[in-house]
């Protein structure tokens, strides 16, 4: 293989085993304040053990989302030496904010999270709570401002082959930014409340229905629910930005290969580049024009008028078309529970296990719909300005593979490890006779029995 | 080009690694000695360093991220002659971090594979980053001598990092994982003597560059204070752990302060050594250096951050001050 392939691969391994992570916890530190808050409001210890036990499967994945992310700092660099040579003016200062305004931030305050309870007062942890839910978010903003920009460049000059920035908030708040920033928070709060729901019916299922468990389980289904339709129309609408400045990604998620008027829907089929068509194609006449254009005879342009330039098209139209079959399915499944779980009620086998089902839906829908944007956004790494290829180093093929290999086994294990412990930690709370009991929930005390909420380690099975 | 912006970014960037490798030397060392401490003990000695390892790291990214950031070019020809080495710290790093949660949310009988984990990525990754200073002062080579000179530099950066880890814990600890400590400190206090010695032999030895950095006159006087101060540190540092082996009274912060003395300087006489390269003999820090306007927007931002961070960094030692207790969640 050559090394440009292997580093392709081995960037999108670690990027894509990365943001499963952030994924997570962006909108995870949203739900454990709201725990909290719930609980200050109520001060029922149900809202302090759904703390205890999320705040677990946060620090899980927190430790994964840094560890890959460290790898990606060094990454940047060592696969891409082209991109930082003619970028770097932009991109560096917006990744150095990232990690000063939030990656600090969020780590420090994790620990007073985590472990200071009894050391610091109720309020204290409730902002550090807040801090570490709002790093995260900050994070998300830097890096979502840097991958915008990249898709639709603005606010700088080229002088001598290196972009130099004329305004900083040109080059931030960048055309697409707005769109891309709520899709992604959006798709972070679908998945988080489909890993709280799923793993919260998986513990119903095995008959632990305690309190603490159907307010987790509630929690998730009712903000997947509200979150769902909002996404649907933000994604919408970030689509049609796309259509605006990057035309070529939406003739290939749409699979329009001939720029047409009333140019038809096509639901599936296989793109076949070679020959610049679909083969096997069912599709719906002047449907895409309707959506696109918003008018039956609207022109739609299609890939031939990106000879040279055009995205790999047979993995962005799947990678689309999955999005949105997940993000269906999550209509489906979520109002369905939202459903049966309205005032109070049980919600029943079926929906509990279409629930599991839907655990780990979130990631897939965005490792979908970050695929569509990534790859449609190919040749180029910056758009229209740097070519993937020529950014890519002269490290050896052979280092290259053989790094991956190590990663690659590395990331293998971690995924099996981490969803094995998310359902494993989900049945250790189920052994625990009478959560109540244990789950002394104020800080005041300081007793080693003090932080306790009903689910720890340390508990007698 | 204006000469004070990048001055600045290398000073921020070789204190950024300079704090990275006293603090997540600490908690690096504390994973390393985790293989000679019993189950109870490895629990005592973890939550020891559990609320602080994350931001800890979080310094490596900075003065890496400094490095790409403002200095692109160096890092490019850096990373690059570094790929291997980097990538082992990496996994290392994985491995660590990640057991930290493993260990304890895993199932019971995966517990010990993760402790083991613990103890491999954290010599990994010191290995590593020795062995990465190693080939890094020797310009990239990897012929057998220089392959050498690393691996020398690799064994004495772990051992650097225990005492790191043991000085740590006699702060951290109280009885039978204190005296452990203290022996353990004692150790690699010896060790890291022997290393220090050897390198600072070694160095002008293979590149004669450093050799005339060092020893022309009038430097060679000027310089005499950063040996002579190591070795009254080492002294000092020997002869309290000495005392709190016999159980006499004494300072529990000093033999910690004391290896971060010899850290410190070690990396003085290292900055003195490169200075102004940021790739030996090929690459200064102002031939490196990115747009200017960057910078400024760079420092703007640093600027009114690291105050912040170094507060609230500050503010979660002072919460966690004291010897450890057990800490869950």
């Amino acid at each position: 293989m050559d090394p440009l392939a292997l580093a392709r691969v081995q960037f999108a391994a670690n990027i894509s085993f990365h943001i499963l992570f952030p994924t997570i916890t962006i909108a995870m530190g949203w739900f454990l304040l709201f725990f909290k808050m719930r609980f200050r409001a109520t001060r029922d210890d149900k809202w302090m053990q759904a703390y205890g036990f999320w705040v677990k499967v946060f620090a899980l994945s927190f430790a994964l989302g840094v560890v890959s992310g460290v790898t990606m700092s060094f990454q940047f660099g060592t696969n891409w030496p082209g991109y930082m040579n003619t970028v770097g003016n932009i991109a560096g200062p917006l990744l150095a904010y990232e990690v000063l305004s939030a990656f600090f931030l969020e780590a420090t305050f994790l620990g007073v999270m985590l472990f200071g309870r009894q050391r610091v007062s109720d309020n204290m942890h409730t902002l550090a709570t807040f801090l570490v839910a709002a790093g995260t978010t900050l994070s998300a903003f830097w890096i979502l401002a840097l991958n915008s920009w990249m898709q639709t460049p603005v606010g700088f000059e080229m002088i001598d082959g290196q972009a130099h920035v004329l305004s900083w908030w040109t080059v931030i708040f960048n055309p697409s930014l707005s769109y891309r920033l709520t899709h992604m928070l959006l798709a972070s709060g679908l998945t988080a409340s489909f890993l709280i729901a799923g793993v919260s019916a998986y513990q119903w299922l095995r008959g632990d229905r305690a309190p603490a468990v159907m307010a987790a389980l509630r929690s998730g289904v009712f903000i997947a629910a509200s979150l769902i339709p909002v996404q649907i129309l933000v994604g919408d609408l970030h689509g049609l930005n796309t259509l605006e400045y990057q035309p070529a990604k939406i003739a290939a998620m749409e699979g329009l290969w001939h720029t047409e008027r009333g140019a038809p829907l096509v639901l599936v089929a296989m793109p076949n580049q070679a020959g610049q068509r679909n083969d096997y194609a069912i599709a719906i006449p002047k449907l895409a024009s309707v959506i696109l254009t918003h008018s039956a005879d609207g022109e739609v342009k299609g890939l031939d008028e990106y000879v040279g330039e055009q995205p790999p098209v047979a993995p962005v139209f799947w990678a689309f078309r999955i999005m949105v079959g997940v993000g269906v399915l999550m209509l489906v499944s979520s109002w369905l529970a939202a459903w049966t779980l309205r005032g109070g009620r049980e919600p029943g086998a079926w929906v509990a296990r279409a629930l599991v089902t839907m655990t780990f839906a979130g990631w897939l829908a965005t490792l979908a719909g970050w695929y569509v944007t990534e790859i449609g956004r190919q040749p180029y790494l910056v758009q229209g300005l740097l070519l993937t290829r020529d950014a890519a180093s002269s490290t050896p093929a052979s280092l290259i593979g053989l790094s991956l290999g190590m990663y690659l086994a590395l990331y293998l294990l971690l995924i099996v490890s981490y969803v094995t412990v998310v359902f494993h930690l989900a049945r250790k709370r189920a052994r625990i006779d009478d959560p109540a009991a244990h789950g002394p929930a104020t800080v005041a005390g300081s007793g080693p029995g003090a932080s306790h909420s009903g689910l720890g380690k340390e508990l007698p099975k | 080009m204006n000469v004070w912006l990048p001055t600045i970014f290398v000073f921020l960037m070789a204190l950024s690694m300079l704090i990275y490798v006293v603090l997540d030397g600490y908690d690096l060392g504390v994973g390393i000695l985790l293989r000679r401490a019993n189950d109870a003990h490895k629990d005592e000695m973890i939550a020891s360093i559990g609320p602080f390892w994350d931001a800890n790291e979080t310094w490596l990214v900075l003065g890496i991220g400094i490095l790409l950031v403002a200095f692109p070019v160096a890092h490019g020809v850096i990373l690059g002659g570094l790929y291997l080495p980097v990538a082992f710290m990496l996994a290392g790093l994985i491995l660590r971090g990640v057991a930290f949660d493993f260990r304890v949310k895993a199932h019971d009988d995966h517990r010990a594979w993760w402790n083991r984990a613990f103890y491999f990525g954290s010599l990994l990754a010191a290995l590593s980053q020795g062995f990465m200073l190693g080939i890094y002062l020797l310009g990239f080579q990897y012929s057998v001598a220089s392959v050498a000179f690393a691996s020398f530099i690799a064994l004495s950066l772990v051992a650097g990092y225990a005492l790191l880890g043991a000085t740590w814990l006699i702060l951290k600890s109280e009885n039978s994982l204190l005296q452990l400590s203290i022996r353990w400190a004692r150790a690699s206090l010896w060790l890291t003597g022997v290393g220090i010695v050897a390198v600072s032999i070694a160095t002008p030895l293979v590149s004669s560059r450093i050799f005339d950095k060092w020893f022309v006159l009038p430097n060679l006087f000027l310089l005499a204070p950063i040996p002579l101060l190591t070795l009254a540190v080492f002294a000092v540092c020997d002869r309290t752990l000495a005392r709190m082996l016999l159980g006499k009274p004494h300072r529990a912060w000093l033999p910690f302060a004391c290896a971060v003395a010899l850290f410190l300087l070690a990396f003085i006489g290292l900055a003195y050594s490169l200075f102004p390269y940021l790739v030996v003999d090929r690459i200064t820090y102002l031939d490196a250096a990115t747009a200017p306007e960057s910078l400024k927007f760079m420092l703007v931002g640093i600027a009114i951050t690291l105050p912040v961070i170094l507060g609230y960094t500050a503010y979660s030692y002072r919460v966690f001050w004291g010897k450890t207790r057990d800490l869950s969640y």
